[in-house]
């Protein structure tokens, strides 16, 4: 194998993308701040001081400390100095300063201030922090976490059903913060959730018991899910009926503190009716099977015993059909085209069923059926998907449907072509009718009648695989592709013979010589051949579904929530309060006399 | 000498009557929608509509050139309406609405007129031109004004999809790059006005191409613009409130970064003559940021409400959420430095510039690297 080394831009993408990078860099900006907090006390900036330092006009500053400061003007002026005084007091006071009025042996002082709260942001801002972490440490799993440690609790880890599970991996109902969820199938109820802690999980008492009536998808015309809604019941400990709601994406239901969310959806056990076929018996017959989805059943049919699992059932499935969008208009196609999307091309194909079939050895192929026919090149299939792991994609094979849209048709003419006994008499159809009437009963009719007869038994061992394999061992290299055409020639006429036979058989008319049977020959052929790697010799045809749906519910008590959302709150004004309330200060010294009135000195502690 | 000491006039007072005709106008067209289609609204969003009146009054009174803005993009807007008559097939037959204003039409004018706009405050620098940087604030302020046209069109036009399909365009990673373009843009006018320069357009106006570029990228290669239904998971009033907080959030940051990289090269004497002193942008860069910290503190706490309300707990350590906090850490740690340690220069200045690279994978980095419950935009 190549191996490319590691690029930087390959490293750099791990890097970012690994939740222990993001939680690295938020650790290094935590301990910043902490290393910040440290700093700043050394600076008064402790609560009292700064209380104190709100509310003070530093009315004792002197004149000498005044002139030191870089934002100073004076100003000589005619007016008496108390009018003065009360004029600038005026003006600061419509300035939004907060204005003393100082006499002074010769004058007077006036202490300003403004945006005090500029240092109450602060303090709301950094309790608001405190608070928040508070509300986040109630709602985590902090009280587990030390019943862990002590060895009061402790995770369970095995597959049990809920009610074996023992009080230990249990949390009670007062339990104040729990964050679980639980599936409920419609008509069905829950009185616990489960907790997923680690790689196992507890089990939640609730106080009440949730009951679905039923769940709803609603899809907008496109097909994308609309709405996921559930109609719930609640009942206390005796069984009376608390309440009833609907709940949905984005409206939960709040019930004595606990919060139920709509969070998924899922198959609750839906009933099928299905339709068994035997793909490797000469025979076209079916024999019926019932399932439930997440339960399994035991196959005992000719071919072998199978543990058949059902998985999941869906009952729409949009794909997309990737049928051509017609160019819009040119003006459109330079604006990148319409914004209006086109969804032609995606297409509800009806319901489909998903299963496992576990051999003896324990083997398992996974499947998804659809019930109805899908049409592809125009013409009408049914379709099984087939993988052999999860991380695989479904490779379908596709069985055609005849006139009546049936796969009937493809049964019998599989049946038939499998049947060795009826293969001389199709061996012999097929002679005869690719042979003038003069050839009739000569050598060549023998020679034709066992190729024919060797074609289909090979082809009814391993389909054109088998034949291709054949090919190469007995034909010389430069013979083989044209020995190729003829074999496939022989066997789509032999088949068309079989057809014949097949129908016949079951009392039913010749089927008519037009393309749609030439089609149908063909695809059978095709589907055949398929078989042999489809990896199980059953196919299960759905007939009917009875649906059962399941509702996936989160509960959470989170009693930190509201002290987070006053945390928030408090933050955010502190924020604003720090970052657009300046602090300025104020002071005007008028001194009679000497044309001399001082003027201001602005200090900014606040700005930046 | 005489000292000036008139008490200012009060705030309303310094109204004038275009202020008051906006207001006028601003709540009109407000009660109108109340009125008309208030049945289709649940309390929380008439509560929206009912408080985007006086907010959206005072932002015009406190920034004069809104007025102009509002009304120009509301006029665009009902012209637009009224060209579709309710039809969505018009879109390629009205001629207005084909070539001008149906909104892929007037967004690829915004895409193309910021491009021009770039080129016009390159040049205008490079050149000390004033003129040329002029040009490039009235293409900024066009493109500003096609660009919310065009959303407000797409606003329209998504109810002609289907009336269960229409919703506010900030749903997808389309719609939020042009919505980012048109914040980042408009705050930047702001600051060009206040400081009465234009020069730091050729920078912020790279980090408005480059999302541009993007936009283009992701209509042309990726068909990203077509209005497809909201997921339930976002419908929402929330959304409203959440996502345009955020990106005044990101547009501001993105100007912080754009202007650090100014600093810097001025700083070094690249470009210094050209550029306005290194204390003016020193200076909008924190106002930038001081800005942009506010509205995503606002914007992760509502970002966090909805969460409750949507996914069942506030905060969940999601991806999103966790470089969330990178970003308002980091911010919060800037404007700690800046505001208690007295900081200036060269180093909040790489800062900033860094911090666009944490703002920009928080942004998009998470939705194309991580998955998680805020998977909305994928590329």
């Amino acid at each position: 194998m190549n191996t490319a080394p590691h690029s930087f831009g390959k490293s750099l993408f791990e890097l970012l993308s690994s939740m222990r990078f993001a939680i690295s860099l938020l650790s290094i900006l935590a301990v910043a701040s902490i290393v910040g907090t440290v700093l700043k006390q050394a600076e008064p900036y402790n609560a009292p001081n700064f209380v104190r330092e709100m509310k003070s006009f530093r009315e004792h500053v002197s004149e000498q400390s005044l002139n030191a400061f870089k934002h100073r003007h004076e100003a000589a002026t005619t007016q008496p100095p108390a009018a003065l005084a009360a004029s600038a007091q005026r003006y600061l006071e419509g300035q939004g300063y907060k204005v003393k009025n100082l006499p002074r042996e010769d004058g007077v002082l006036l202490a300003a201030k403004a945006g005090s709260w500029n240092r109450l942001g602060y303090l709301l801002a950094h309790s608001a922090i405190v608070m928040i972490c508070i509300g986040g440490l109630m709602d985590g799993n902090l009280v587990f976490k030390v019943q862990q440690l002590l060895g009061y609790k402790k995770i369970e880890t095995r597959d049990i059903p809920q009610s074996q599970v023992p009080a230990i991996s249990r949390l009670t109902p007062s339990n104040p913060s729990f964050r679980g969820s639980v599936q409920i199938p419609e008509g069905s109820s829950a009185d616990v959730a489960f907790l997923n802690v680690a790689d196992g999980y507890l089990v939640q008492d609730l106080p009440f018991t949730v009951a679905l009536k039923q769940f709803r998808i609603e899809h907008y015309t496109t097909g994308q899910p609309k709405s996921f809604e559930s109609d719930i019941e609640l009942f206390d400990r005796s069984g009376k009926k608390i309440r009833e709601a609907t709940i949905a994406v984005n409206h939960p239901l709040i019930h004595d503190g606990i919060a139920i969310y709509q969070a998924s959806f899922a198959d609750g056990g839906t009933r099928l009716t299905l339709r068994g076929w035997n793909l490797f018996a000469p025979t076209a017959a079916s024999f019926p099977i019932e399932g439930t989805v997440f339960q399994s059943a035991t196959l005992t049919s000719g071919a072998g015993d199978y543990t058949l699992e059902f998985i999941d059932f869906r009952p729409f499935n949009i794909e997309n059909m990737g049928g051509e969008i017609a160019a819009s208009g040119d003006a459109m196609s330079v604006l990148g085209g319409s914004p209006v999307s086109d969804n032609r091309h995606l297409r509800n194909v009806g319901p489909s069923f998903q299963y496992k079939l576990r051999d003896s050895r324990g083997q398992a192929r996974e499947f998804s059926n659809y019930m109805l026919p899908l049409e592809l090149e125009g013409r009408w299939y049914m379709m099984s998907g087939v993988r052999a792991s999860p991380n695989e994609s479904f490779r379908y094979m596709r069985m055609p449907l005849d006139a009546d849209g049936k796969i009937d048709s493809f049964m019998r003419l599989r049946g038939v072509l499998l049947n060795a006994g009826l293969r001389p008499e199709i061996a012999a159809r097929f002679a005869r009718q690719a042979l003038p009437k003069d050839a009739w009963g000569t050598e060549i009719e023998g020679k034709l009648t066992s190729s024919a007869a060797q074609v289909l038994a090979l082809f009814a061992e391993g389909g054109f695989q088998a034949l291709g394999g054949f090919i190469e061992t007995k034909v010389p290299e430069a013979e083989r592709e044209k020995a190729a055409g003829t074999y496939l020639r022989i066997l789509e006429l032999a088949a068309f013979e079989a057809l014949q036979v097949a129908q016949r058989q079951d009392g039913l008319p010749a089927p008519k010589p037009d393309d749609a049977t030439g089609w149908l020959v063909r695809d059978t052929l095709n589907s055949m051949s398929d078989m042999f790697v489809y990896g199980a010799p059953i196919y299960l045809q759905l007939m009917q579904y009875d649906e059962v749906k399941a509702s996936g519910l989160q509960l959470t008590r989170s009693p930190g929530k509201n002290v987070v959302y006053f945390g928030s709150l408090l933050l955010t004004l502190g924020v604003f309060f720090m970052l657009y309330v300046r602090e300025r200060r104020v002071w005007l010294r008028i001194k009679p006399g000497h044309a001399r009135a001082l003027d201001t000195l602005v200090k900014q502690t606040a700005t930046p | 000498m005489e000292l000036a000491l008139d008490q200012p006039a009060p705030l309303l007072k310094r109204l004038s009557w275009f202020d008051w005709l906006f207001a006028a106008i601003v709540a009109a067209g407000g009660l109108f929608a109340l009125s008309r289609f208030g049945e289709y609204m649940d309390l929380y969003e008439k509560a929206i509509l009912l408080a985007a009146i006086p907010s959206l009054a005072v932002a015009g009174w406190f920034w004069k050139p809104f007025r102009p803005l509002f009304l120009v993009v509301g006029a665009i807007s009902l012209f637009a309406v009224s060209q579709y008559g309710g039809n969505l097939a018009r879109m390629e037959e009205a001629f207005f609405l084909k070539y001008l204003i149906s909104s892929q039409a007037a967004i690829m004018w915004m895409c193309a007129l910021f491009g021009l706009a770039t080129l016009a405050y390159w040049g205008g620098l490079l050149a000390r031109s004033e003129f040329t940087m002029k040009t490039g604030s009235t293409l900024t302020w066009v493109a500003v004004a096609m660009g919310f046209s065009g959303l407000m069109v797409r606003w329209y036009e998504s109810y002609l999809v289907g009336a269960d399909v229409g919703h506010i365009p900030v749903s997808n990673l389309y719609e939020v790059f042009v919505l980012f373009c048109l914040i980042t843009a408009m705050m930047y006018l702001y600051y060009e006005a206040r400081y009465q320069t234009r020069q730091m357009g050729a920078f912020v106006l790279l980090v408005i191409s480059a999302a541009v570029g993007f936009i283009l990228w992701y209509t042309f290669d990726r068909g990203a613009h077509e209005i497809q239904p909201l997921v339930p998971a976002l419908k929402s009033w929330w959304m409203k409130l959440h996502v345009p907080a955020n990106f005044i959030g990101y547009g501001a940051f993105s100007i912080a970064a754009m202007l650090g990289v100014a600093y810097l090269l001025a700083a070094r004497g690249i470009l210094a003559s050209r550029l306005p002193r290194l204390e003016v942008i020193d200076d909008v860069m924190y106002k930038a940021i001081a800005i942009g910290f506010a509205f995503f503190t606002i914007a992760t706490i509502l970002g966090a409400m909805w969460a409750a309300e949507a996914w069942g707990g506030y905060w969940s350590w999601d991806p999103k959420e966790t470089w969330a906090l990178i970003v308002w850490l980091n911010y919060a740690a800037w404007l700690h430095i800046r505001l208690v340690k007295g900081l200036r220069g060269a180093m909040l200045a790489w800062w900033a510039v860094v911090g666009l690279f944490v703002t920009v994978f928080a942004f998009i980095g998470v939705n194309m690297f991580l998955s998680g419950l805020h998977s909305y935009g994928t590329l």
